[in-house]
């Protein structure tokens, strides 16, 4: 029986070592696939649901009880939920928040997400922290669980997998609408300033709202985007997204970016700032279990000032491999990997972490400020209009 | 950055007295503080008053002074002491106040001390409502809009602006009194012209109205290289209007998203940096409006706090250590994360957990005071508790408060709304009681405005309850609905009374099924790194974290919720059993559920299991643990309530064992232990019935004291001088409970009150100190003012008292420590009672006397001898100390502040002194209560008082004061040959004796009573001197001791003296 009262489907999530959990069911029936995760922020899961990282894995949110605030049409990091599979506590299907607009449950139900509560989370996420991330398959109502263990462990690494590949974009679009605000909504802002073009590999929707609430002129273009259908656009600015999976294995990118990177300012968040690494010669590898939180400590080595950041990564950049005229500007201070790059020549820089945050404190902010300030608004303009506008509205992309 | 070379010296200003508004966080957070700093190296110089904390012992800081919180004490210590900086925060808002008080009189600036922590400007910023004001509107962040009138006509010009509701809070009267909402048109005329004239300024702040918002704290750090950090969000369960001392309390926040979560976080970003809050830690107020989301911000407090002790031992992230180092100069990310180890403390703590604090009241103490929250706080003190979803966490809440409550018990009111929709102490039962019959989430949340949420949450408990009951017996339970009703917080108690069985039948079968607790690590990261602490808390899961050792190990039972009557003391004498037992070697492990307290800090005991002290919920720890011996005798009456219980589970119970407790606290079989010894005591009976009551008071003689059996803290205890008086006692006390019979001794009138606390180890007793009341024997012990050593007892007194206390210890077969209560009458020792374990006096007498009573106890019980301890002897301090008690009066209007055998004093202080009078002066300054210099001296007492008069009145009139008397006092006076004026009593009409108090003509009142009739007629006398801050004494031997200070003062202030200086006096 679920702390709600409602159906006591059963449902089982089954790790590649073997190890079983068994639940109650939520969201959708079903039965999906992945790496499964923790995430340990304590609010904003319709955005961690929505972000494109989660390609390929289950959540597991540490924080107990989840579902009290609902879902509404703002709090959204794409165009749909990424996220296979919800793993919690303690699921809570009577939200109560002025924004909310229908349970987490019936959202998930929409949507085809399959959920577990009512499981012991904690040793779950201790099981990743000691043993790290596996694969694992969560399933409703009566199954085999020895068949769902060989199935989870029969499954790929996310070593090697283009997964930015499969939730970029297929087609190029324009993106104006600003930031969120209490009582006003999302803004609209002007967008006469530079053109930035932002590679899409699982991009964050705050990402393009910030820059466009900066002035920016925003044109996202699909993963496999060739260096010279950028270059046709003119931009003043390149900026390469977050996105799931291996950055090693994205289709493409790294040489179209090593191209570009010295061409235009250019800045990359998280998978992004991991492809500008590989881009510029450097190394990546995966971690033991990654950063997927709203609280880690990352110093600025230049201030010695902490930033409290969003992050979500499974693969980090290797310190030992940079290149000459690449430093590290930012460290994580609970496990001292890289946090931060810059090219000394070049107005080129990325962080591992989500300065667009959402969820997650907004202290790394300015670092959108710091972009737009390297570029340069060319008095004409570049290629955008060519390109169609999308936006997000209700709980649907627009396309126009 | 390293720490600061540049400052050697530091002085912390505790918090004073325990009152309500500011409990034993303080002593929490200055005793952090006091490590921290001695850590790095800094010699630290403490002041406080408050002989309880632990702070003050003398090891915790370089040079301890036990002396008042005022303006003249510490700039002394300040001169004697030349420290280079002052930290004001972390001693609630008396150390801020007193560190602004050291500002502005140049004390500071004079001795060239730095504020460190807190600077002048923001501590003003944040504190005066204008310059907070201004400042919040430089960030653009809004305040409830507001503001001032003179006139009903400029009001309904603000109203017009803001719109209704507003509040109307009159500007400069006493505590904020008079102010009020106003929904309605004609509501606010009435309200307005009522406030203006209330105001003795004709100006009244109108204010839209808060009430009903919801309500969110924030605890934020920030070093001095401006990286800011949020420690904890906290979300109020009850919606503004009530105090957020008084409101239930969750963390995390539950119902914001993160969008909403982070406008927050962002403003107590901008507000820290606005206020200028350098280093340390605050605390930020919000409230939100239930429907719009429009934020508005309430406070911040630029100090530690006591949401800063809640937040630390929610996450534990301890702030107030932190804060420490901040201040001296290291940046969050220097300072290493004690819990993981391998992090540092320039983070956010994530919770995988739900916390939920439920402060505690005593209404029941205070008969005139209604049970109603507001925004005056009034609780005394809070539990805490944890659990993996937030109905857990509630029903551990629940039990732990210890207020016989074993979860939601039914209500009986027929009427629940008034009791709904006026917040008070039960309301939180009243809304189950509601769902239970049938009233929906909308209805209830119409009537209380307590979030939805919360609601729901409380409506699927009581769902549950019912599913329960309905299927009727234990035996048709099955385990898969057991074990969710355990995860669900369940106590087997309320189980239990659910289906209808006893409380072992429920802990059986859940023997049987397998449903046991595993316990899980408080680590502030969600387990995301390895914790390297043992804080835990037990919730039903799969997977146990407790990893007990096989080290030999004794667990430390403690004291619950801070009450009246039971206090910081107990945590005192706890948290040194604990240290005495980790320097003996065993591993220590303390359980306790006050998050206010040093115990619960993850750094005192070895293991710290933070859970309620129920049988339950002790003996599940005991069979994770497995300990060596448990310790009963430390926390009061919480844990050794329970000695009985555990003994019959066969939990090893170290000390003095549970019979010979019984031994001294059953009465027929403590009279056998007195007739065996000869010893006396008030001839005494049990009564049934009125007729049985008056039989045994014609043969004892009245006057008698009656008390109905089982009570705590002298509740419902009189002293009965009427035949009449007794009749209705006996009525009111059969009406109440019918089956536990009254108890009756004979009162004895006029007799000296004793304390005595003493160690015993099966075959010698080391006397602690022996304690001599001030006020007579009729007040609570708890209540009175004490000298140590005696100020007028016989040298043979003294020793017929250590014979008997010797005796006493030897035949109940005492393991630790007892404190005996004498009545010394015509030069006879009676024994009125004996408590074989740790009493409230315990850490006053270890202050006094240099020794540590609880350790040298702690160690005895766990079988070492006071001979292998070295303390064999008595110690007789070579100076003077006083104890004396602090009142909450002042909280609860319309109560009178009279003292009897009720306990009501929420905290104490201790002067120290060569003399007894300067002693006692110093107590009296400490605790509020200073003795005039000069002025009026108002004098009003009983006829039996009278022959005390002599003294008294001479003394006043000796140190150049004048006296004023009601017609038979004053006459009374001049008969004596001194100058007296009199004045009118109240009922003689004005000008009267409340008028010139009220006026301020009077320096002190001196007011004692006889009669029902003339305590009901000079009540207005003692509440106006209470009201008006002017000093009273309601007892002659009050009186007779502040009339010595006076003398002896004769207008200068007394010295200061550090501990380890009278410490060293004594050896």
């Amino acid at each position: 029986m679920s702390a709600n009262g409602a159906n006591s489907l059963r449902a089982t999530l089954a790790l590649a070592d073997g190890t079983i959990f068994v639940g109650e069911a939520f969201g959708a029936e079903g039965k999906v696939a992945g790496e499964v995760v923790f995430n340990t922020s304590m609010s904003g899961y319709q955005e961690i649901l929505t972000d494109p990282s989660y390609e390929g894995q289950l959540v597991t949110m540490t924080y107990p009880e989840i579902g009290n605030v609902g879902v509404n049409a703002e709090d959204v990091e794409s165009f749909k939920p990424y996220v296979q599979g919800f793993i919690v506590k303690e699921y809570w299907d009577s939200p109560s928040n002025w924004r909310s607009q229908m349970s987490l449950g019936a959202y998930m139900r929409e949507h085809g997400l399959v959920g577990i509560q009512g499981i012991d989370t904690r040793a779950l996420v201790r099981r990743i922290r000691d043993n790290g991330a596996q694969q694992a398959v969560l399933a409703t109502g009566d199954v085999d669980t020895d068949a769902l263990v060989a199935e989870a462990a029969a499954r790929p690494s996310l070593e090697g997998g283009d997964l930015a590949s499969v939730v970029t974009t297929q087609e190029s679009y324009r993106w104006s609408s600003g930031l969120w605000r209490l009582g006003e909504g999302f803004a609209t802002p002007t967008t006469d300033g530079p053109l930035v073009v932002a590679f899409d590999f699982g991009i964050k929707l705050n990402i393009l709202r910030n820059l466009a609430d900066m002035g920016c002129r925003v044109v996202v273009a699909p993963s496999g985007t060739s260096a010279a259908d950028v270059r046709t656009l003119a931009p003043d600015g390149l900026f390469l997204s977050n996105g799931p999976g291996d950055p090693d294995a994205v289709e493409g990118a790294i040489p179209v970016v090593a191209e570009l990177a010295k061409e235009f300012p250019t800045f990359g968040i998280c998978l992004g700032h991991q492809i500008l690494a590989l881009a510029l010669g450097a190394k990546t590898y995966k971690m033991k279990f990654g950063h997927h939180g709203a609280n880690q400590p990352v110093i600025d080595v230049d201030t010695g000032v902490v930033e409290i950041t969003s992050q979500n990564h499974g693969f980090a950049v290797d310190a030992e491999t940079l290149p000459e005229k690449v430093r590290v500007t930012r460290l994580n201070l609970n496990d001292q990997t890289v946090e931060g790059l810059e090219h000394t020549e070049a107005p080129v820089f990325s962080v591992q972490y989500h300065p667009e945050a959402s969820p997650g404190p907004h202290d790394a902010n300015p670092l959108f400020k710091k972009f737009f300030n390297l570029m340069k608004t060319r008095a004409t303009g570049g290629g955008e209009n060519a390109v169609a506008q999308r936006s997000v509205s209700g709980f649907r992309a627009e396309q126009g | 950055m390293p720490k600061r070379e540049d400052i050697k010296t530091i002085m912390i200003v505790g918090a004073g007295p325990i009152v309500i508004g500011q409990a034993c966080e303080f002593d929490y957070s200055g005793t952090q503080a006091c490590k921290a700093l001695k850590e790095e190296g800094y010699r630290v110089v403490l002041v406080n008053s408050n002989p309880a904390t632990i702070m003050t012992d003398p090891g915790f800081a370089d040079r301890t002074y036990i002396e008042p919180m005022t303006v003249d004490a510490a700039a002394a210590i300040i001169e004697a002491e030349r420290p280079d900086a002052l930290l004001p925060t972390m001693g609630g808002q008396t150390g801020l106040n007193l560190a602004i008080d050291l500002h502005e009189c140049g004390v500071l600036e004079k001795f060239g001390v730095e504020l460190i922590g807190a600077n002048i400007d923001s501590i003003k910023k944040a504190e005066d409502r204008d310059l907070f004001k201004a400042a919040m509107g430089n960030i653009g962040l809004d305040l409830p809009r507001s503001g001032y009138v003179g006139t009903v006509e400029e009001g309904r010009k603000v109203v017009e602006e803001i719109g209704l509701p507003v509040m109307i809070r009159p500007s400069r009267t006493l505590g904020g009194s008079g102010a009020g909402v106003a929904k309605t048109k004609e509501e606010f005329e009435q309200t307005m012209s009522w406030a203006l004239e209330l105001s003795p300024v004709t100006e009244a702040l109108v204010e839209e109205s808060i009430e009903g918002w919801k309500e969110f704290e924030l605890e934020v750090m920030r070093d001095r290289k401006d990286n800011v950090v949020i420690v904890c969000s906290i979300e109020n369960l009850d919606a503004l209007g009530v105090h957020t001392g008084d409101s239930i309390t969750i963390a995390p926040a539950q119902t914001l998203t993160d969008k909403e979560y982070q406008i927050m976080r962002d403003a107590t970003l901008a507000i820290m940096r606005e206020i200028g809050v350098d280093t340390g830690g605050s605390n930020v107020q919000f409230a939100v409006h239930p429907e719009t989301g429009r934020l508005v911000v309430i406070e911040m407090n630029p100090r530690v706090s006591r949401s800063s002790a809640l937040a630390s031992k929610a996450t534990g992230f301890p702030i107030a250590k932190i804060a420490a180092k901040l201040a001296v100069g290291y940046t969050l990310d220097e300072i290493p994360n004690d819990i993981t180890s391998e992090t540092p403390a320039s983070f956010e703590p994530t919770i995988d957990y739900v916390v939920t604090k439920i402060p505690r009241f005593t209404f029941e103490k205070f008969k005139e005071a209604e049970d109603k929250l507001t925004s005056q706080m009034r609780s005394v003190g809070e539990v805490m508790s944890i659990g993996r979803t937030f109905k857990e966490s509630l029903q551990k809440a629940l039990r732990s408060l210890e207020i016989g409550t074993a979860g939601f018990e039914p209500r009986r009111d027929e009427d629940l709304e008034p009791k709904l929709v006026t917040p008070n102490s039960e309301r939180l039962w009243y809304v189950a009681e509601a769902f239970r019959r049938g009233y929906s989430v909308e209805k209830l949340y119409a009537l209380t405005m307590i979030d939805p949420w919360f609601l729901e949450n409380i409506r699927q408990i009581i769902a549950f309850e019912k599913e329960l009951e309905s299927s009727g017996l234990l035996a048709a339970i099955d385990d898969a609905t057991l074990r969710r009703a355990k995860a669900w917080g369940f106590s087997d108690k309320r189980l239990s009374q659910l289906l209808g069985c006893d409380e072992d039948d429920v802990r059986a079968r859940r023997a049987a099924g397998g449903i046991r607790p595993v316990y899980k690590t408080v680590d502030t990261c969600a387990a995301e790194f390895e914790a390297h602490t043992p804080y835990l808390y037990s919730t039903y899961e799969d997977e146990c974290e407790a990893n007990p050792t096989d080290r030999k190990k004794i667990m430390i039972l403690g004291g619950g919720p801070n009450r009246i009557g039971q206090g910081i003391e107990f945590d005192y004498c706890c948290v040194h059993a604990c240290f005495a037992l980790q320097e003996a070697g065993y591993e220590s492990i303390m359980v306790n559920c006050n998050p206010e307290t040093v115990s619960t800090d993850y750094d005192t005991a070895d293991r710290l299991y933070f859970e309620p002290l129920t049988l339950e919920d002790v003996l599940e720890i005991v069979r994770t643990e497995r300990p060596t011996g448990v310790i009963v005798q430390f926390g009061g009456q919480t844990p050794l309530k329970l000695a009985k219980a555990l003994e019959a589970e066969g939990v090893p119970i170290i000390g003095t064992p549970p019979d010979a407790i019984d031994r001294a606290e059953d009465r027929e079989r403590f009279r056998h232990v007195l007739e065996k010894l000869e010893l006396k005591q008030p001839p005494s009976a049990t009564a049934m019935v009125v007729e049985e009551a008056e039989r045994i008071a014609a043969r004892i003689g009245l006057p008698v004291l009656v008390r109905p059996s089982y009570v705590l803290g002298g509740r419902a205890m009189e002293i009965v001088h009427h035949m009449d008086h007794l009749r209705d006692y006996m009525e009111r006390a059969m009406a109440s409970s019918s089956e536990h019979p009254v108890l009756i001794d004979k009162f004895l009138d006029h007799a000296i009150e004793v304390d005595v606390d003493a160690i015993c180890d099966g075959e010698r007793v080391v006397i602690g100190a022996i304690m001599e009341h001030i006020e007579m024997a009729g007040v609570h012990s708890g209540d009175s003012a004490c000298s140590l050593p005696p100020w007028s007892l016989s040298d043979e007194i003294q020793d017929e008292i250590r014979r008997q206390t010797r005796a006493l210890a030897l035949e109940l077969g005492v393991l630790g420590l007892m404190n005996v209560q004498y009545a010394v009458s015509d030069n006879e020792v009676f024994v009125i009672e004996v408590n074989p374990r740790a009493s409230r006096t315990v850490p006053f007498v270890s202050k006094a006397i240099g020794v540590q009573l609880a350790k040298i106890a702690a160690r005895v019980m766990a079988g070492e001898s006071l001979e292998q301890l070295g303390y064999t002897e008595e110690v007789i301090p070579k100076f003077i100390s006083v104890k004396e008690a602090v009142f909450p009066f002042i909280k609860f209007p319309g109560v009178d502040t009279l003292l009897g055998p009720e306990m009501k004093s929420t905290g104490e202080v201790m002067g120290i002194d060569t003399s007894f009078g300067l002693a006692f002066a110093k107590a009296e300054t400490a605790a509020g209560n200073p003795l005039p210099a000069s002025g009026t001296v108002f004098i009003s007492v009983r006829d039996a008082d009278r022959q005390e008069l002599d003294k008294i009145a001479r003394r006043f009139a000796a140190a150049g004061m004048d006296l004023l008397g009601t017609v038979g006092t004053a006459e009374y006076i001049r008969g004596l040959g001194i100058a007296c004026d009199t004045i009118n009593k109240v009922r003689d009409g004005s000008p009267h004796c409340v008028d010139a108090i009220r006026a301020g003509r009077v320096a002190a009142v001196i007011n004692t009573v006889g009669s029902p009739e003339s305590v009901h007629e000079s009540f207005s006398i003692r509440r106006a001197a209470l009201e008006c801050g002017i000093p009273y004494f309601t007892t002659a031997a009050a009186a007779e001791a502040a009339s010595e200070g006076v003398e002896l003062l004769d207008g200068s202030a007394p010295g200061v003296n550090a501990l380890q200086d009278l410490h060293a006096r004594n050896a």
